[in-house]
């Protein structure tokens, strides 16, 4: 027996000394993270091995781990020991369908404008939704089964196809890569998984719903896609949360591999709580998304829009390993009263001829500060890589801050790379223009911003991109004056 | 309809007008001319409401209320439109977004019904004929890469659109080549009636071969000094303002 696995069973025995037994009835771990938190999360999970075993070497890593300090956002330190890190809805069994969901949950959904009845019968978008870190509901599952499509929590996935799981978790974010995606690894509680088999066009927009609810509990979500060889997917993520005093801990991951000729388009719509007017609560937003182009011509392409969390700290990034490959950024970050945003991509080309795109609007309103930060690195051998970068940023008010960031490491002599950057003010003329046609100065705003964010929405399905279009001037509320 | 008395404004610190007074009926055109600095724009403006300016005294009545309690949309909604002299851009913002978002706000605030997506339309496409505009011009982002012409008959489409009781011209007229100026002029004159009245406002005479005033202002040092019929603007034309200006120098120097 490896000293891995002893110590592993010295936990697993210690674990039921400690008293685990009545929280595993109380679904609440307790306060705090150390290996029986770990331990705690996974057991309560009924997960194989291999997973324990990545998750504790994935803990042990992060506490080794420093906080990057890096990013420009300030933030008083956190204790990562006065979090709570699993909290799951009382009801757990299995659901056939939507009318088995807690009505409680149902009418949170309700509120939030979300009803799946609604996105079920309206969209035919199957909707996996998943609220305090676990799904409560799956649809449209039996139509994506006969396309071969694996469409489910994460935590089903690791039980129906654990060898799928085993393969791909980790291979795009390792649990070493930065200390958010270590603890995501040690402590992820759920999230999506997403396999498209060879060949298979997904026919429907896959699309998850997340929502923090429980006071004080860290959210750690974690998905993975898969498109195996000429497959296509788009994914559309999107969250809402209600209002909150503490400051809420979110680290996620996502993790995209795509394969020869396959394609994956992957779009989100950002609007946890940002706290209020005067800066106070609010969520903590550290997430690792990246996606890698495994194969020659595959292609990923991340669009986002964000308007809500206290603190985004947030590099959607793109690994362009197979020749031809392609990936594409388009984001739309908006800070308003004290949100501080610090954001962008990493196009990393690996592969011949491999070429990216970067769209960025930054937009900055109240005391808020937004930051863009981007990386196009080319390798030595990618010759032919081409990358065009804009980074524009939209000020309203002088109390905001926009910065931009971008690092540029070109290690080849063909390679093109072009990055264009503007920062702009909202005008008195511009805003005077539309109240003399008839417009109020807030629909003034929600106007121009929105057409200054065109490029960004027109990458968007269309049903998130009216979402995206209310959120911004909802967003803006009060901006003005 | 439009009563101004005694209007006082400053810009910055700087007065610009001194006591003016214009009085405008329904049905009638009225020019107002003058050199530059004289205060033509900042009349045009400070009627539009925009915030820069400062009324120091005076009153501006308009149908029976206090114009100056309005903010800009509401005077808008109340049937005024200011034609710009430098027309703004908004990037990314198609004509007929703005144009309809305009439209049904100022309808709403007059407890009309907002148009739908197929009635709009065919409003508008029957108002581009005005000014002589083609289709594909509602998708192009507000006045951006448009050419000074286009521009200016972008103005007169929306004011078009939005059929104004009192509309005010901002030198409409600069900038424009002849042809553009007929299609301009063109577009004024069709959309006038008895019901409505123009206030243009322009340094040269050319453009009132077009659009023919009943009264003719000179605006001189922050009020008008001298008014009449059309012949004014081309003794104006032949003689110039420093005439006017002798004219108002003499009785003083007497």
């Amino acid at each position: 027996m490896s000293t891995e696995q002893e110590t592993i069973e010295q936990f697993t025995n210690t674990e039921y000394k400690w008293g685990f037994t009545t929280d595993l009835e109380t679904d609440l771990a307790p306060k705090g993270l150390t290996e029986d938190t770990v331990r705690f999360i996974s057991a309560k999970k009924k997960e194989p091995e291999f997973l324990l075993e990545w998750r504790l070497k994935a803990f042990r890593h992060w506490q080794q781990m420093q906080e990057p300090d890096w990013p420009n956002v300030n933030y008083p330190p956190i204790d990562f020991q006065d979090a709570y890190y699993y909290a799951a809805p009382k009801k757990q069994e299995q659901l056939k369908s939507l009318d088995e969901v807690d009505p409680q949950i149902r009418e949170t959904f309700d509120k939030l404008g979300i009803s799946l009845d609604e996105q079920k019968r309206l969209s035919g978008v199957a909707v996996d939704a998943v609220m305090d870190s676990v799904s409560v509901a799956t649809t449209f599952r039996d139509e994506l089964k006969k396309h071969g499509i694996i469409f489910c929590s994460f935590s089903e996935a690791v039980h129906d196809h654990p060898d799928l799981v085993k393969k791909y978790l980790g291979s795009v974010v390792p649990y070493t890569d930065n200390f958010y995606s270590a603890l995501n690894s040690a402590v992820f509680s759920d999230g999506s998984f997403c396999f498209i088999p060879k060949g298979v066009r997904c026919p429907m927009e896959l699309s998850t719903y997340f929502r923090i609810n429980a006071a004080n509990t860290g959210q750690f979500e974690r998905t993975l896609i898969v498109a195996e060889e000429g497959a296509s997917v788009s994914y559309l993520e999107g969250c809402t949360a209600p209002m909150r005093d503490e400051n809420q801990l979110h680290a996620a991951v996502v993790e995209i591999v795509a394969h020869k000729d396959a394609r994956v388009k992957y779009s989100t719509v950002q609007n946890w709580y940002p706290g209020d007017e005067n800066g106070k609560g609010g969520i903590y937003n550290f997430v690792t998304k990246r996606g890698i182009c495994l194969g020659d011509n595959a292609k990923i392409s991340w669009t986002q829009v964000e308007t809500g969390s206290a603190i985004t700290w947030k590099y959607p990034s793109v690994v362009l390993k197979g020749d031809n490959s392609v990936g594409e950024f388009y984001s739309v970050a908006l800070t308003n009263n004290y949100q501080q945003a610090d954001t962008g991509t990493k196009m990393v080309h690996l592969g011949k001829n491999t070429r990216s795109t970067i769209i960025s609007k930054g937009i900055s309103a109240g005391r808020s500060n937004n930051s863009y930060r981007g990386l196009v690195r080319v390798a030595r051998n990618a010759s032919g890589a081409r990358n065009f970068s804009q980074c524009d940023s939209l000020l309203i008010g002088d109390r905001c801050g926009a910065h931009t960031f971008p690092y540029l490491e070109i290690h080849n002599k063909g390679a093109r790379v072009e990055h264009e950057a503007t920062t702009t003010k909202i005008g008195e003329d511009q805003i005077f223009y539309c109240n003399q046609r008839g417009i109020d100065t807030e629909n003034a705003i929600g106007l121009i911003v929105n057409g200054y964010c065109k490029e960004v929405f027109r990458e968007l399905p269309m049903e998130f991109a009216v979402e995206a279009q209310k959120l911004l001037e909802i967003s803006l509320e009060g901006s003005v004056g | 309809m439009l009563k101004i008395k005694n209007l006082e404004v400053a810009v910055e610190g700087n007065q610009i007008l001194r006591g003016l007074n214009l009085e405008v009926n329904a049905g009638e055109v009225h020019a107002i001319m003058g050199p530059n600095g004289g205060g033509k724009s900042t009349l045009a403006n400070v009627l539009a409401g925009r915030e820069e300016y400062e009324v120091l005294a005076g009153s501006v009545e308009y149908n029976g209320v206090d114009l100056m309690e309005l903010g800009p949309e509401e005077r808008a909604h109340a049937g005024i439109f200011l034609a710009f002299q430098y027309p703004v851009e908004i990037p990314g913002v198609s004509m007929s977004n703005f144009l309809k978002t305009a439209l049904n706000q100022t309808r709403g605030a007059r407890g009309q019904e907002a148009l739908d997506a197929m009635e709009f339309f065919s409003l508008i496409r029957e108002k581009l004929k005005v000014v002589n505009m083609d289709e594909k011009f509602l998708s192009r982002a507000i006045n951006q890469g448009f050419s000074g012409g286009e521009k200016k008959r972008n103005e007169i489409f929306q004011m078009a659109v939005l059929e104004p009781k009192l509309a005010i011209l901002d030198e409409t007229d600069s900038g424009l080549d002849i042809d553009a100026l007929k299609v301009v002029s063109n577009g004024v004159n069709t959309l006038r009636s008895k019901d409505n009245a123009t206030v243009v406002v322009t340094h040269y005479q050319r453009l009132l071969n077009y659009i023919v005033p009943d009264f003719v202002h000179v605006l001189v040092d922050g009020q008008i000094v001298k008014s009449g019929d059309k012949s004014l603007a081309l003794q104006l034309e032949d003689q110039g303002y420093d005439w006017v200006k002798d004219e108002l120098a003499e009785p003083a120097a007497a």
